[in-house]
C-alpha cells in the first residue's frame, strides 16, 4: 500500500510537467503566430482583397433628363444603360477600367452641342454613383441641372465590385504577362549560378585547408550589407554607356538581363552562402571516417556524404535566391532597362499609376513561388536528418595542397569580383562628375543637401537595425524553436511554418502598401503605431523573416532531438533545455540571425518606403530617392556610408560573438 | 552622455517653456519639392510664422500620390505643398481636398489656379518639359543638335534618346498629353510611333533622363528644365533644348487636405505660398512662377521660357489620363521588350 502510494506521485508527476511544457510552449506559439498573422497574414489579406476590386462604369446607376431649347420642358428621365443599349456607343468590355477611369457624359447624347441652350439634368440612382464636374465630386440621386458647357466637363465614376476582371486584364496585356516569364528566366539563371557559387565557396570554407578563411568569409559577406541597388549602380559605372570595362560586354548592353543576372548573383551570394554554410559547418567526421575506410573516392564521398549532408541548405538556399531575385525590385530598377520584371511592375502600377488592384494582382502573381516554395520545402524537410547527433565527432579537414590551392584561387576570383563592385562604388562617391571632371571630392556626403532626409535618416537607419535586430533575433528564434521542437500540434505548427515561409515571396512594396492599408485604419486597434519607428521596426523583421527563420531552423534541425528525450527523461523542464543546451549550441546561428536583421535593417528600400514618417527617414530610402532624382553619386556616396556601418556592426558583431563562443562552443 | 544630456535638455526645456510649447502648431506638410529647397521653404515660411512648425514628409511625386491616396480614408497630411497639380486633381475628384480661397490668390497668374471656386489648389511654379543634350557625345558621333520635337524622329538618334515612362512618371505623362494637346491625338500618336524607334530607354523618373544625358549614358533626355540647369551646374557638358513647338508643362501647387484637425494653420500656409514674397522664394530654383512679372533668370535658363508653355488643360490631362496611358501601354510597353 504504502509503496504504491510512494510510487504514484513521481509518475503523474512527470506527466503534469510535461503537459504544463506542452502549454506553455503552444503559449509562445500562438504569440508568435500572433504576430505573424498581424504583422503578415492580415496585412496580405488586406491586399489580396484589393487585387480583386475592380473598377467598371455602372451605367444603371446614372439618369438623364433633357431640356428643350428654352431649358423649361423636360423630357422623361433615362438611364445611361438604357442610352447605351439604344445607341451602343460604349461596348461591354471597354466598361471595365481602373480606379481613374472616367468616362464622358456627352457619349451618350449624340446631338450634343455644347454652344446648344438645351439644359442637361443628372443623377445617381444609388447614394454610391459618383461623377465629376470638372475636377468636382458630386454624389447622390439629388438632381442637378447643368447647361450644355458644364454639362461638356461631367464624367462618370467607375463603382467599385469584387472581381477577377483584374486579372483578365493582367493576362490580356502582353507586355505585364511577358514579365512573368522574364522574371521566373532571371531568377533562374541567377539562382543556378549563385547556388553553384555558394556552394562551392562554403565547401572551400569548410572542408579544405586554404589559407585566409576568414578574411574570405568576412569579404563574401559584404554584398548583404549594401543596398541592392547599389550593385546596379555600380555596374552602370563599370560597364555603361560611360563605363570602365564597356568593351568587355561586346557591345551587349549592360542594362537588361545581363546586368540583373550579374547584380542578382551579387547581391543574393552572401544570402546563399550563409545558409549553405550552416549547413555544411556542421560535419560528423565519422562518415568521412567511414567513407575513407570504405575506400570510397573524394568524388563518391562529395556526393554521398557532403551533398545529401547539407542537401536540406541548398535547396533552402536555392528557394531563397529565387525568390529574393524575383521579388527585389531596385536592382531590375536602376539596371533592368526595357526589360519587364514582376517587382518593377508593380512598381510601375503603384507608383506611377496609382493602381493599387493592379499592383496588387501582380503581388497575388508574385506569391506563387512561395506557394511552390513552401511545399517543396516541407518535402525535403520531411527527410532531413538530424546530423549532429549526441555522438557525433566534429570534423577537421586535411591539408591538400591541389585542392586548397584550387579552393583559394576560386575565392580570391569572387572576392576581385565583389571588392571591384565595392570600389567602384566608392569612387563613385568621391568623384566630383563621372564621367567628365574626375577630380576628388567629399562633396557628394553633403547628403542634407539632397532628397532624401539627410544625415538625420542616417541616424534613424541605426535606431531601426539596432531594435530590428533585438527583437527579431528574439521573436524568430523562439518561433524556429517552437516549429523544430515543440511536440503535437502538427497542424499549428504548418500554419506556423507556412506563415514564417511567406515573407520571403513578398516583395517589400506590396508588403509595406498591404501595412498602409492594414494599419492606417481608424478601426484598427493597432493604429496607433503608423507612422512611428515601430511599425518599421514590425515591418522589417516580418520582411526578413524568412531567411532568419530558415537559418535557425538549420541550427536547430543539426541537433539531436534525443537532446530533448533525454531531457524529458531527466525531468527537466524544457526551458531548461533551452537555455543549458539549445541555446548555447545555436549561439552562432542566433548572433548570425542578429547581424542579418541588423544589415538589413539598415539597406531595406522598398518595405519601408510606404511607411516612413517626418522623423523616420532612413538612409537607404534616401539611396533610392537620391538614385531616383538621378544624384547618382551622392547616392553611392549613402550606400557607402550604409557599408561602412554594416563593417562597424559586423566587426563589433565578430568580437562579441568570440568572447561568448569562447565560453559556449568549445566543444566545436 | 549625449543621450543623457538631450534627455536633461529636453526635460528643462518641458518646465521652462510650457507656454510657447502649447501655442505651437505643428503642421504635417507633404511634399515632392526638392530636398536642398526643403529648409529653405521651411525657414522662410517659419520667419513669417513663428507660431506654426512645418514637419516636412517628402518624396518623389509617385510615391507621395500613391501614399496619399492609399491614406485617402484617414489622412496624415495637414497640407500638401508642392505637388504635381495633376496629382491634386486627382485627389480632389477623390473629395480630398479642402477648398480654400487664399488671400491674395487674385493676383496669381489664372493658370496656376484650380477652376473652381473656391479652388482646391493654388500654383506655386512650373516644370516645363525640354531637352537634356549632350554636346560631348554628340560631337563623338557626329550628331547635330535636334531643335524640335519632331527633329527627334530622325534616324539618326536612333538608340540614343532616352524619355520617361508616362505610365509611372509623371513627367513623361507631361510630355505625351503635351503633343496631344498641340497637335490632336492622331498626330500625337503617329509622332510617338516614329519617336519609340528612337528611344533607347524608358525611364521611371522624369528627371532622370536629364541626368543621363549629362553623364553620357545618353545623348539627348526628354526631360524638364530644372534637373538640366542643376547638371549643368554640376558641370555636365550638356545644352538645354525647349523645342519650337513648344512644351508641356505641369504645375507644383499647394493643397489643403479636408478633415485636418489644424485648419486655421492649414490656411494660414496656403495664404502665405501664394504671396510675392513666397514666390521670390519658388523662383530662386524654378523660372517660372505663379505670381506674374516678378521671375528672375535662373542661370543656365533661357529667360523666355513661359512664352514655350502651351495652354494647359490640367483636368482634360486628368480626366483621360487613365485611357492615355492604356493605349500608350499597348502600343509601346509590348514592343520596347528586346527580342531575346
Amino acid at each position: 500500500m504504502s509503496i504504491a502510494i510512494d510510487y504514484a506521485p513521481p509518475a503523474r508527476r512527470l506527466r503534469q510537467q510535461a503537459s504544463r511544457d506542452d502549454l506553455v510552449k503552444l503559449g509562445f506559439m500562438a504569440v508568435i503566430g500572433l504576430y505573424l498573422i498581424v504583422a503578415l497574414g492580415a496585412p496580405l489579406f488586406v491586399m489580396l482583397s484589393k487585387s480583386l476590386s475592380t473598377y467598371r462604369f455602372d451605367l444603371s446607376a446614372f439618369e438623364f433628363q433633357v431640356s428643350d431649347e428654352t431649358g423649361a420642358n423636360w423630357a422623361t428621365a433615362v438611364t445611361a444603360d438604357a442610352l447605351n443599349k439604344e445607341l451602343g456607343v460604349v461596348a461591354k468590355k471597354d466598361l471595365a477600367t481602373n480606379s481613374d477611369g472616367r468616362l464622358a457624359v456627352t457619349k451618350f447624347f449624340p446631338q450634343f452641342n455644347f454652344r446648344s441652350p438645351v439644359h442637361y439634368r443628372i443623377r445617381g440612382v444609388t447614394d454610391d454613383a459618383a461623377f465629376l464636374v470638372g475636377s468636382t465630386l458630386e454624389k447622390g440621386t439629388a438632381w442637378r441641372e447643368y447647361d450644355s458647357a458644364a454639362f461638356r466637363r461631367v464624367v462618370l465614376r467607375p463603382a467599385s465590385s469584387l472581381g477577377i476582371e483584374n486579372f483578365k486584364t493582367y493576362f490580356s496585356t502582353p507586355a505585364l504577362a511577358r514579365s512573368i516569364y522574364n522574371s521566373v528566366l532571371m531568377a533562374s539563371i541567377s539562382t543556378v549560378v549563385t547556388v553553384s557559387i555558394a556552394f562551392a565557396l562554403a565547401y572551400a570554407l569548410t572542408r579544405s585547408c586554404m589559407p585566409l578563411k576568414g578574411l574570405f568569409r568576412g569579404i563574401l559577406t559584404i554584398p548583404i550589407l549594401v543596398p541592392s541597388l547599389l550593385p546596379g549602380i555600380a555596374l552602370v559605372y563599370l560597364f555603361g554607356n560611360q563605363g570602365v570595362f564597356r568593351d568587355w560586354l561586346m557591345g551587349y548592353s549592360i542594362y537588361g538581363p545581363i546586368g540583373i543576372v550579374i547584380g542578382s548573383v551579387f547581391f543574393t551570394l552572401p544570402h546563399a552562402f550563409l545558409i549553405i554554410l550552416t549547413a555544411l559547418s556542421v560535419a560528423d567526421a565519422r562518415h568521412y571516417e567511414a567513407a575513407a575506410s570504405l575506400r570510397a573516392s573524394k568524388w563518391r564521398t562529395f556526393t554521398t556524404v557532403t551533398v545529401p549532408g547539407a542537401r536540406y541548405g541548398l535547396v533552402s538556399a536555392a528557394f531563397v535566391v529565387f525568390t529574393l531575385v524575383i521579388t527585389d525590385f531596385g536592382l531590375p530598377k536602376v539596371i533592368g532597362g526595357q526589360y519587364g520584371m514582376l517587382a518593377v511592375d508593380i512598381y510601375k502600377q503603384v507608383i506611377g499609376q496609382q493602381n493599387f488592384e493592379m499592383g496588387a494582382v501582380v503581388s497575388v502573381i508574385l506569391l506563387v513561388p512561395a506557394v511552390l516554395a513552401f511545399a517543396v520545402d516541407r518535402r525535403m524537410q520531411k527527410r532531413q536528418v538530424a546530423l549532429l547527433s549526441a555522438r557525433a565527432v566534429p570534423y577537421a579537414p586535411k591539408r591538400n595542397v591541389r585542392m586548397d590551392g584550387f579552393c583559394f584561387a576560386f575565392a580570391c576570383l569572387v572576392s576581385l569580383f565583389i571588392l571591384g563592385m565595392i570600389a567602384m562604388c566608392q569612387i563613385a562617391a568621391l568623384v566630383k562628375f563621372w564621367p567628365y571632371d574626375l577630380t576628388l571630392t567629399t562633396k557628394n556626403f553633403a547628403f542634407d543637401l539632397m532628397d532624401g532626409g539627410g544625415w538625420a535618416a542616417y541616424a534613424n537607419s541605426i535606431k531601426l537595425a539596432l531594435l530590428t535586430a533585438f527583437f527579431g533575433s528574439v521573436i524568430v528564434f523562439a518561433g524556429a524553436y517552437m516549429v523544430e521542437k515543440a511536440d503535437g500540434f502538427r497542424f499549428g505548427r504548418s500554419v506556423f511554418h507556412f506563415l514564417a515561409m511567406m515573407p520571403m515571396a513578398v516583395p517589400g512594396m506590396v508588403l509595406g502598401l498591404a501595412y498602409i492599408f492594414f494599419f492606417n485604419n481608424p478601426a484598427n486597434p493597432l493604429n496607433s503605431i503608423y507612422g512611428t519607428m515601430t511599425i518599421l521596426v514590425v515591418c522589417t523583421v516580418t520582411h526578413f523573416y524568412t531567411v532568419a527563420h530558415l537559418t535557425a531552423l538549420t541550427a536547430l534541425k543539426q541537433m539531436d532531438p534525443e537532446f530533448e528525450s533525454v531531457g524529458a527523461s531527466l525531468k527537466q523542464p524544457f526551458h531548461r533545455l533551452f537555455f543549458r543546451v539549445t541555446l548555447p549550441v545555436c549561439l552562432p546561428a542566433i548572433l548570425n540571425i542578429g547581424i542579418y536583421l541588423f544589415v538589413n535593417a539598415m539597406t531595406t528600400v522598398s518595405a519601408v518606403v510606404f511607411l516612413y514618417a517626418a522623423d523616420t527617414k532612413l538612409a537607404s530610402v534616401a539611396v533610392l530617392n537620391m538614385d531616383d532624382a538621378g544624384d547618382i553619386a551622392p547616392a553611392a556616396a549613402m550606400g557607402m556610408m550604409i557599408f561602412y556601418t554594416n563593417v562597424v556592426a559586423k566587426l563589433i558583431h565578430a568580437v562579441v560573438s568570440r568572447g561568448l563562443l569562447a565560453r559556449t562552443q568549445a566543444w566545436r | 552622455m549625449n543621450r543623457h544630456m538631450f534627455f536633461m535638455l529636453a526635460g528643462a526645456m518641458s518646465v521652462a517653456l510650457p507656454v510657447i510649447a502649447s501655442a505651437q502648431t505643428e503642421l504635417t506638410v507633404y511634399t515632392a519639392v526638392e530636398a536642398v529647397d526643403l529648409d529653405r521653404y521651411k525657414a522662410t515660411f517659419e520667419k513669417a510664422h513663428p507660431d506654426i512648425t512645418i514637419n516636412w514628409v517628402r518624396d518623389s511625386t509617385g510615391v507621395m500620390t500613391a501614399k496619399l491616396l492609399a491614406e485617402k480614408d484617414n489622412p496624415q497630411a495637414d497640407v500638401v505643398w508642392g505637388l504635381a497639380a495633376t496629382s491634386l486633381l486627382l485627389l480632389k475628384t477623390e473629395g480630398m481636398l479642402e477648398a480654400y480661397q487664399p488671400k491674395g490668390v487674385e493676383a496669381l497668374d489664372k493658370k496656376f489656379v484650380d477652376r473652381d471656386t473656391p479652388p482646391s489648389w493654388v500654383g506655386m511654379d512650373a516644370y516645363v518639359a525640354a531637352l537634356c543634350y549632350n554636346t560631348v557625345e554628340a560631337a563623338k558621333l557626329g550628331l547635330t543638335a535636334p531643335q524640335t520635337w519632331e527633329d527627334l524622329t530622325k534616324p539618326e538618334y536612333k538608340g540614343h534618346i532616352v524619355m520617361p515612362n508616362p505610365s509611372s512618371s509623371g513627367t513623361g505623362f507631361l510630355d505625351v498629353s503635351g503633343w496631344m494637346q498641340m497637335w490632336g491625338e492622331e498626330k500625337a500618336w503617329s509622332f510617338m510611333d516614329r519617336l519609340h524607334e528612337n528611344i533607347s530607354a524608358y525611364t521611371h523618373s522624369g528627371s532622370k533622363p536629364c541626368k543621363m544625358a549629362g553623364a553620357g549614358e545618353a545623348v539627348i533626355g526628354v526631360s524638364f528644365e530644372f534637373p538640366g540647369a542643376k547638371a549643368k551646374s554640376a558641370g555636365a557638358p550638356i545644352d538645354i533644348i525647349f523645342p519650337a513647338e513648344g512644351s508641356g508643362w505641369e504645375a507644383e501647387a499647394t493643397a489643403i487636405i479636408a478633415g485636418t484637425a489644424n485648419l486655421e494653420a492649414a490656411k494660414t500656409l496656403v495664404d502665405w505660398s501664394v504671396t510675392r514674397e513666397a514666390n521670390e522664394m519658388y523662383n530662386v530654383g524654378y523660372a517660372v512662377v505663379a505670381y506674374p512679372g516678378i521671375a528672375k533668370t535662373v542661370q543656365h535658363l533661357p529667360s523666355d521660357i513661359a512664352a514655350k508653355m502651351i495652354d494647359n488643360d490640367f483636368e482634360w490631362a486628368a480626366n483621360n489620363r487613365a485611357t492615355i496611358l492604356k493605349e500608350w501601354q499597348k502600343r509601346y510597353d509590348a514592343k520596347s521588350e528586346p527580342k531575346s
